[in-house]
């Protein structure tokens, strides 16, 4: 504290609370939804305070498979695909990474650099831009409504390559010395020491992967046709246009209740962690 | 680069990199070869015989006025997010540095709607802001403003910048507090013993020392709203009311998916990788000159 002003100090707290209340309001009025009727949904204005009806609300939208005359995958399925992805994805990224940057930074072999520079670019190639081509080469790799199809082309990051290399430089070489006097080989030293070594830079990037994951919505919109495949994100899209008719807001909000909470509780969890990672990965 | 002490050349870096390499091939080179071998293209539409063009399918884009009018747009979008953005993540930050105790709480009370997913974030945003039903629109009536998101074009975009500037808060106040946190404390007790006040500390040192975590923030703010808004936008309005949401990413994904023009869409990826690869490169110099600093 540099000097006493209670006035600022008060004022900055009354800030901070304002700020907090602003950033949380929408959610908060997420959650009053969920937990009232549909007939209560319909009545201007709406409530501002929660109900009792958050349970029933909440079993319907896990078990149903029936919204408004259509058919969708009930949200303990479209959350367990949603789960699949988000994993695999977070997963994948952070093993292929391990591995391109463990060869880049620890062996000298022709072609190093033009590798590197391929990593790199797809840093440039978000899948947004090239939406179409990367539709067509999936179709034709017949990867439609699969678990492949909504991964693989997802898992190539430069950021967490470079993140791990960034991670290994810093690795002293004395410890590759040792170990290679001690007659360990390139494999044993990536598994014994580098690994455990790289253990918070994994976790870290863990939390940022996995949400990364989980919020996908465009690709999963275009790959998956069948409605067993959908993830619990892009299943919101679908009840807002059925929502055009007939709002049933209180399913509406607790689905996207549902579906926004695994990635805030990794967040709110390992929030260490994840505020590392996020800053390092942006390094 | 490389590490002083490494291992003998081997077969073993290829099928350490070949996991990475093979899906960069696939879905990264090979898609984007592709939208460049299409943009110089024309297909028609009945025989499927293609024709090459040169640049046709980019003279087109930038002739056609609604093309134009979409650059502009998400120039003014993403102008508008990265601003209103920083600007409440700079107050919030300025004064959550101030506070010594519980600041931690306050940090974590704000960061998580960074988990929320754009297409939730607008499902949100649709709730609190539907015409008849809507709490917010129901707020506004009160006051006298007649909110109507589906029919006024003017009302759709002021809605998607504060829903998308909404979800980028809490990464900006992150790389803001840190960034003034990481300001040595002498520095500013210095001035304080000098006189100045903490409005005036804040315009003349904190402010001036974090500028490149300022700029950095712009950049990363810009290419959000470029990219990472087609969730919100597709959720909130769908690009309408006529087109005056419509911006760069979503009109890719409309003229592909929807127009199946194939030759535009490619020619418009085109565009936008360049621009990406413009940002990026900006991004870079930008951190290598922080290195120095």
């Amino acid at each position: 504290m540099i000097e006493r002003r209670p006035l600022l100090s008060f004022s900055s707290h009354v800030i901070m609370v304002i700020g907090i209340i602003a950033v949380a309001l929408p959610v908060w009025i997420t959650f009053v939804a969920a937990t009232h009727t549909t007939e209560r949904m319909l009545v201007s204005p709406l409530p501002l305070l929660p109900g009792t009806h958050f349970w029933e609300n909440l079993k319907m939208v896990l078990f149903t498979q029936e919204f408004l005359g259509t058919t969708r995958a009930p949200v303990w399925l479209s959350m367990t695909n949603s789960l699949i992805i988000a994993l695999s994805i977070a997963i994948g990224k952070i093993v292929i990474s391990l591995l391109s940057a463990f060869a880049i930074v620890y062996f000298r072999f022709p072609g190093r650099m033009l590798f590197f520079w391929m990593i790199f670019i797809t840093l440039m190639l978000p899948v947004e831009v090239r939406i179409l081509p990367t539709f067509e080469v999936v179709a034709n790799l017949g990867m439609l409504d699969s678990y492949w199809g909504l991964t693989i082309p997802l898992i190539a990051s430069a950021t967490a390559t470079f993140m791990f290399r960034q991670a290994f430089l810093t690795v002293p070489d004395e410890l590759l010395e040792a170990a290679r006097l001690d007659g360990a080989g390139p494999l044993k030293f990536f598994w014994d020491i580098l690994l455990p070594l790289s253990r918070t830079n994994i976790a870290a990037l863990f939390v940022i992967l996995f949400t990364f994951g989980w919020n996908q919505y465009l690709w999963p919109l275009l790959i998956t046709t069948k409605t067993e495949m959908h993830t619990v994100v892009m299943s919101i899209k679908q009840m807002l246009e059925v929502a055009e008719a007939v709002p049933q807001w209180n399913i509406i909000m607790m689905t996207s209740l549902v579906a926004m909470l695994p990635p805030i509780l990794v967040v709110v969890l390992m929030q260490r962690l994840f505020v590392k990672g996020l800053v390092e990965s942006e390094k | 680069m490389l590490k002083r002490v490494h291992f003998q050349p081997s077969v073993l870096p290829y099928l350490l990199v070949a996991p990475q390499i093979l899906v960069t091939l696939v879905f990264f080179l090979w898609p984007a070869g592709q939208a460049l071998y299409q943009s110089v293209l024309i297909e028609d539409a009945w025989t499927g015989n293609s024709e090459f063009v040169w640049f046709e399918n980019f003279q087109l884009l930038f002739e056609d006025t609604e093309y134009l009018s979409v650059f502009y747009r998400t120039g003014y979008f993403a102008g508008a997010v990265a601003l209103t953005a920083m600007f409440f993540s700079l107050i919030l930050a300025g004064f959550a540095d101030r506070i010594v105790k519980g600041s931690t709480i306050y940090r974590t009370l704000l960061i998580w709607p960074y988990a929320i997913a754009p297409v939730l974030a607008g499902a949100l945003f649709v709730f609190m802001f539907d015409p008849t039903l809507g709490i917010l629109a129901y707020g506004l009536k009160l006051i006298g403003i007649d909110w109507n998101h589906k029919l006024d074009g003017d009302q759709a975009m002021l809605l998607v910048v504060i829903a998308a500037a909404w979800k980028q808060i809490p990464y900006n106040f992150l790389f803001f507090l840190a960034a003034m946190q990481s300001i040595p404390k002498s520095v500013i007790e210095a001035a304080s013993i000098d006189g100045a006040g903490p409005i005036k500390r804040f315009w003349t040192i904190i402010f001036p020392l974090i500028s490149p975590t300022t700029f950095f923030l712009l950049v990363i703010n810009v290419v959000y709203a470029f990219f990472d808004t087609f969730g919100i936008i597709h959720a909130l309005t769908d690009g309408g009311p006529a087109n005056s949401t419509t911006v760069l990413v979503f009109k890719v994904f409309k003229d592909g998916f929807v127009g199946l023009d194939l030759g535009g869409s490619a020619a418009q990826s085109v565009i936008l990788m360049s621009l990406v690869i413009a940002l990026t490169v900006v991004q870079f110099r930008f951190v290598e000159r922080k290195v120095e600093y």
